[in-house]
């Protein structure tokens, strides 16, 4: 009944700009990371200000959005993000990866193929991919400027020579055209191929450390590793006990309490595609019939 | 022995010059050093030796004066008109920098293998098995037991945590070593094994370093050459039995007559 009282998107058309402005610049250096004056948003930081900050600068009317969660689009944040859209932007919204020209996400890369009509924005809580090993940004930010990376490779290191492998499986660092190395966001080490010569826009935003970077289409993203210890792709060998599915990412759930586990696809709207297609869970030695031919 | 077997000076200072605002922190220091060559600055606190050292290195722009690098291709570069990333090739290739307190040389939260083989990371180095095979190498040199490799340096004890830094420094086989009181806080049994094996490992590489030291034993330990520093200023230069044996300047009689007693 009342007007609102904010801009569409809620950000004013100023600031936008400004973000935008930022993004450009983000799309026209592959992988550095641009400063920005991030605003206060009605949503405590770790809920993905950054995203929505870059998703507010870029959603037009006709934009359909979608909002994901660690795969999943009915998380309190997913929903949360997706009401406060639907309320300030009035823009529709989807859980299908396919129908949706914007997806925001948190931890995960739909595992539906993107095409080149739609924008993936990561929330990304730290931008720094070499923060845990050199804390003075003034130092990292040269490390960027001269290309000097050896100590990423310390940090892959140090994971071998503690664990025998490479085991950092999130936030797993890459390359980007040959020049940036960047934080890909936490997503898991099994996403980080799709990263690579992607056909969306991917667009990553740090609301508390005011950073906004980007990988433009079809641009070559590469994760580090050694000659003797290359990098690869990590998921549980097992097939989606939902859909059978043998090459999404899994996320292994507690199904009762007695702590019976099953693995499922961390990307519902993929399973939910599937099963809908007729897809089922798996034949299993233990099960009296399977569930299909 | 004789240095000047390459005609070319490894690094030639001119007139180097640094201000600190209005506060010196070192005059027109001038200098030759040879390929394979120690220098020692010795002086007392507050003389200019460290200024001295980083003005050297890179790390900090003279005020005036200049610094000449004869580069591993022959070539003589003028360190300041050298391209940032060019210098800091250089200083983390063909140099190495050991400070005296080894929380600045080193990565305390990394391993020690770690800390050695980032030098090599650096210059494009990706096999893990070379790196650690390298790392391992150079821990025996400097006399760090093969299974403190993956210990960080918190673990280690000052003398461990000194010779660490060596090796982190040394493994890219560099020309030139600047040391900043290397055995400075250190007991004394655990410096003469340090001086030893900095001793051992400088002749058998036949480095240059140019060594930052109040301590006049360790100058005619480890120095052919020896410059004393005062206020700023190089006040004397010789050959360090030379200086130490017969000091011209009343200031370097002074000093060698208090810390050398008879
Ligand atoms: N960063 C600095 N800012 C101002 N003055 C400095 C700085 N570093 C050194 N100085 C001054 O320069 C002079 C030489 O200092 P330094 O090179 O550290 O001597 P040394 O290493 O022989 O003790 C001293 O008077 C010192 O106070
Ligand atoms: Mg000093
Ligand atoms: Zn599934």
């Amino acid at each position: 009944m009342s007007a609102p009282v904010y801009n569409f998107a809620y950000l004013d058309e100023q600031t936008k700009r400004m973000i935008r402005r930022a993004i450009l610049k983000a799309i026209a250096i592959p992988g550095y990371q641009v400063p920005f004056a991030s605003r206060e948003m009605p949503m405590p930081y770790g809920w993905g200000t950054g995203g929505v900050q870059v998703t507010a600068s870029i959603l037009g009317p006709e934009d359909v959005l979608k909002v994901i969660d660690q795969g999943s689009d009915d998380t309190t944040n997913a929903v949360s993000i997706r009401k406060f859209f639907t309320k300030t932007a009035g823009v529709r919204t989807t859980t299908s990866t396919l129908e949706a020209t914007v997806i925001q996400t948190r931890h995960r890369i739909p595992e539906t193929p993107l095409s080149e009509t739609q924008v993936l924005v990561y929330q990304v809580p730290i931008p720094e991919p070499l923060r845990f090993l050199e804390p003075r940004e003034t130092e990292t930010r040269r490390m960027h400027a001269l290309s000097e990376y050896g100590l990423m490779h310390v940090k892959l290191y140090e994971d071998i020579a503690r664990h025998g492998h490479i085991a950092t499986t999130y936030a797993y660092p890459v390359k980007v055209d040959e020049r940036y190395v960047m934080d890909p966001s936490p997503i898991p080490k099994f996403d980080n191929p799709k990263l690579s010569d992607c056909p969306a826009l991917q667009l990553f935003g740090a609301g508390r450390e005011k950073r906004i970077y980007a990988i433009p289409p079809y641009t070559r993203v590469v994760s580090l590793d050694f000659e003797d210890h290359p990098f690869q792709p990590y998921r549980h060998d097992a097939q989606c006990e939902l859909c059978g599915a043998a090459d999404s990412y899994l996320d292994e759930v507690i199904t009762d309490d007695r702590g019976s586990r099953m693995f499922v696809c961390s990307d519902t709207d993929y399973c939910e595609t599937r099963r809908a297609m007729g897809y089922a869970a798996p034949a299993r030695n233990s099960d009296a019939e399977p569930a299909r031919d | 022995m004789n240095f000047i077997e390459n005609e070319q000076p490894l690094l030639v200072a001119e007139g180097l010059t640094k201000w600190y605002g209005r506060r010196l922190g070192c005059r027109d220091a001038s200098f030759e050093l040879y390929e394979g060559e120690v220098i020692a600055v010795v002086g007392e606190s507050g003389s200019g030796k460290t200024t001295l050292l980083q003005l050297l290195s890179g790390q900090i722009e003279p005020s005036a004066g200049q610094i000449r690098y004869r580069l591993r291709d022959g070539a003589i570069a003028d360190v300041w008109s050298m391209s940032e990333p060019m210098r800091r090739f250089l200083f983390r290739t063909d140099w190495g920098y050991v400070h005296q307190d080894p929380q600045l040389g080193l990565r305390m939260g990394v391993s020690a293998g770690g800390n050695v083989g980032e030098r090599l990371m650096a210059v494009g180095w990706r096999n893990y098995g070379d790196i650690r095979g390298a790392a391992t190498d150079w821990l025996a040199r400097v006399e760090i037991p093969e299974d403190r490799i993956d210990d960080t340096p918190r673990a280690y004890s000052g003398g461990m945590r000194q010779r660490l830094q060596i090796a982190r420094n040394l493994v890219t086989a560099p020309r030139l070593i600047f040391m900043d009181e290397p055995t400075g806080g250190l007991d004394v049994s655990v410096q003469a094994r340090l001086l030893d094996l900095l001793r051992r490992i400088v002749s058998e590489m036949r480095i240059a370093v140019i060594v930052v030291t109040h301590d006049l034993a360790v100058a005619r330990l480890l120095s052919n050459r020896i410059m004393v520093m005062k206020e700023g200023e190089v006040i004397e230069q010789g050959l360090t039995d030379q200086v130490l044996d017969d000091p011209h300047a009343p200031y370097t009689q002074l000093l060698v007559s208090s810390i050398l007693p008879a």
